[in-house]
């Protein structure tokens, strides 16, 4: 049932500052299926971003080891003009600021029709026009006419978003990676844009990969999440799962620190200190033990990896087994409903 | 656009007209007038006070100058002491040739600046990119004259490729092709001396334009699309780098304005620059006021062309 559109093996990207490599996105394995949304959450500097462009491979410097596979073609050996073909026809991106992800010279129309021209050289212009009026139609966009002879400053940021949408699903792409396409919207907007995507995933059956640090958006939207920690995954679990029983202490923190409307709690969690920056990372043991100073040495694992504890939900370290939030704080239970 | 356009010209008037207050009294008040030095000086003085008394050059300055913005309407620029004929005729034939040289100039500074700034901008950090910002760095603390004079020495004497001076080879007939020749060969070496200094500072403002466009989202959204990086750099990075530079266009001639006066001088070339610096030895006020105010204007003028250039590329700034 479940075909896998993306699959990544022991990914590594890493960025050379000063003579030295570090790792923004550290040994990451995950799959894709077709019709699957999969949601990556974390902090800011976790390497979710880092992954996301990786995947595209839109890094212009890094380093990346092991393999992305996509419909079954080892992506990391392809050269520029395979990507070329390859990006924005069966890989499409929403960039998290609608903002400054347009062309500031260019009419919206011609920003859309050029992804179309791009992979198929033979469209009229005629066509290439109808067609893109079309996609701004199914992306909501009111007076498609009239946008399409605008110019991006002219539109609000939640008509932006929607042009950018429009872009990246141009070409019906099987795998759709959106970088925190909300983060830069207001609340009213964020919903509309979740909805339009959520409509257009089930239309397509693509694959889409939710890059996010809203828990609330994750529970709305995902099949599956992948928690995200100092470039490395720390847990990993189909949505229900992960909120009825997350395991990790990052996982289980972050869970915390959102303020729930139906019980009654003094303080909301917060979880000690600041991801570390990439070239501070712990090179050994668990990442997350700095963090959670009050849990002994002796629960973390030397070399924490991956544990599979029900079929298909995976946590890293051992820690999780003795972890207690301090002060016997109650923990709150979280509940998808769907 | 159009009401734009006028108004930005009506508000030119009141520019044009303090700048013409000043340089008027400037003028007037620069030491010795157009009858000091011109006279036989075994003239009786009396004489010369009742010659200055009839051209009104005892008259309060505002008098002197309304007098003057009169004729400057009518189009009489007043009469040269030194070469015995109206200004307006004189600096007309002047005209022509700085006009041509800056023309030439500005089409050399643009097919300098083109390609080295985009050059240096897309591979940034890399030789050619050193090689081409150390060429700025020299071009900006290179004065003009020394380069001028420079050039003129290797190419004109020591290579003698080119005349060193003049805008014509005497005695061939104007609206030939020969005629077009010899003057664009006249030109060449002004020319190329003068845009191999003034193109360092669009050199460098493309380059950075570049390199600051280089790393905008935009540019992201495009590579994502799949764009080569032919069109990446074409339709994207490039159109955004070169408007700032085209808008600049405006302001490129005021600097040519004060590098003609260095470079007609040393090349000899008949043009207003050499027509200012020789009328102000000469104490030829007449001609330097009219061609201080021709100056003054043609800055305004350069900064209105800006605006304008500006407000036609980027949609962001159209006015309506």
């Amino acid at each position: 049932m479940s075909e896998p559109i993306l699959e990544i093996n022991h990914l590594t990207t890493s960025f050379r500052i000063k003579d030295e490599h570090y790792a923004a996105v550290d040994d990451v394995s995950l799959t894709v299926n077709k019709n699957e949304l999969l949601a990556i959450v974390g902090e800011s500097g976790c390497g979710k971003s880092a992954l996301a462009f990786s995947i595209m491979r839109l890094h212009n410097r890094a380093k990346i080891e092991g393999e992305i596979k996509f419909k079954g073609q080892n992506i990391t050996e392809f050269s520029t003009s395979q990507l070329n073909a390859l990006r924005g026809k069966d890989m499409g991106m929403i960039f998290q600021d609608p903002l400054t992800a347009l062309n500031p010279l260019m009419m919206i129309g011609d920003q859309i029709g050029e992804i179309l021209l791009i992979h198929n050289k033979t469209l009229s212009a005629n066509k290439r026009k109808g067609r893109v009026i079309e996609l701004l139609n199914k992306v909501g966009i009111p007076r498609a006419e009239h946008v399409y002879n605008q110019f991006p400053h002219e539109l609000s940021g939640g008509m932006r978003q929607r042009v950018v949408i429009a872009m990246a699903i141009a070409n019906n792409p099987e795998l759709l990676i959106a970088d925190e396409p909300t983060t830069a919207l207001d609340v009213t907007i964020q919903s509309q844009i979740l909805d339009l995507m959520k409509e257009l995933k089930e239309e397509s059956h693509a694959g889409v990969i939710l890059i996010t640090h809203d828990l609330g958006v994750v529970a709305e939207m995902a099949d599956r999440v992948a928690v995200m920690y100092a470039g490395q995954i720390v847990e990993i679990a189909d949505v229900y799962t992960l909120f009825e029983n997350p395991l990790h202490p990052y996982t289980r923190s972050l869970l915390n620190s959102v303020p729930t409307a139906n019980e009654e709690q003094s303080k909301l969690h917060v979880i000690q200190g600041v991801v570390p920056s990439l070239q501070n990372l712990p090179r050994e043991g668990c990442r997350f033990s700095a963090r959670i100073p009050w849990i002994s040495e002796s629960a973390h694992e030397k070399n924490p990896v991956l544990h599979e504890v029900s079929p298909g939900h995976f946590v890293r370290c051992t820690c999780y087994k003795d972890f207690h939030f301090p002060d016997g704080k109650k923990e709150d239970k979280h509940h998808v409903i769907s | 656009m159009w009401k734009f356009t006028l108004r930005r010209i009506v508000t030119m008037i009141p520019q044009v007209l303090l700048l013409s207050i000043i340089v008027f009294v400037l003028a007037k008040m620069m030491p010795g007038d157009a009858l000091t030095g011109m006279v036989d000086p075994n003239v009786d003085p009396n004489t010369i006070a009742e010659k200055r008394e009839a051209l009104g050059l005892n008259d309060p300055w505002y008098e002197q100058y309304t007098r003057w913005l009169g004729g400057v309407f009518q189009g009489d620029l007043g009469q040269s002491i030194h070469f015995k004929m109206p200004v307006s005729e004189l600096v007309w034939q002047r005209i022509v040739n700085s006009f041509w040289l800056s023309a030439f100039t500005l089409v050399l500074t643009y097919l300098i600046a083109i390609p080295l700034g985009i050059t240096s901008g897309r591979y940034n950090d890399s030789w050619a990119d050193r090689l081409i910002t150390g060429y700025t760095y020299v071009g900006f603390a290179m004065p003009i004259f020394i380069f001028a004079l420079v050039m003129l020495w290797v190419f004109g004497f020591y290579l003698d490729l080119f005349p060193t001076g003049g805008s014509i080879q005497p005695g061939i007939e104007p609206g030939t092709f020969e005629y077009i020749m010899s003057k664009i060969y006249h030109m060449l070496l002004p020319a190329l001396s003068m845009a191999l200094i003034t193109t360092v500072s669009t050199v460098q403002y493309l380059r950075s334009e570049i390199v600051d466009t280089k790393q905008k989202d935009f540019i992201l959204t495009a590579r994502a699309k799949g764009a080569s990086e032919t069109r990446v750099y074409n339709r994207h990075i490039l159109r955004n780098s070169l408007l700032p530079i085209a808008a600049f266009l405006g302001y490129e001639i005021t600097g040519l304005i004060g590098g003609s006066i260095f470079i007609e001088n040393i090349f000899s070339y008949p043009g207003m620059g050499q027509l200012f610096l020789s009328s102000i030895s000469l104490r030829d006020y007449s001609v330097v006021t009219s061609l201080v105010l021709l100056f003054g204007m043609l800055t305004i003028i350069g900064g209105l062309l800006s605006d304008i250039i500006l407000s036609l590329v980027d949609p962001r700034i159209r006015i309506k």
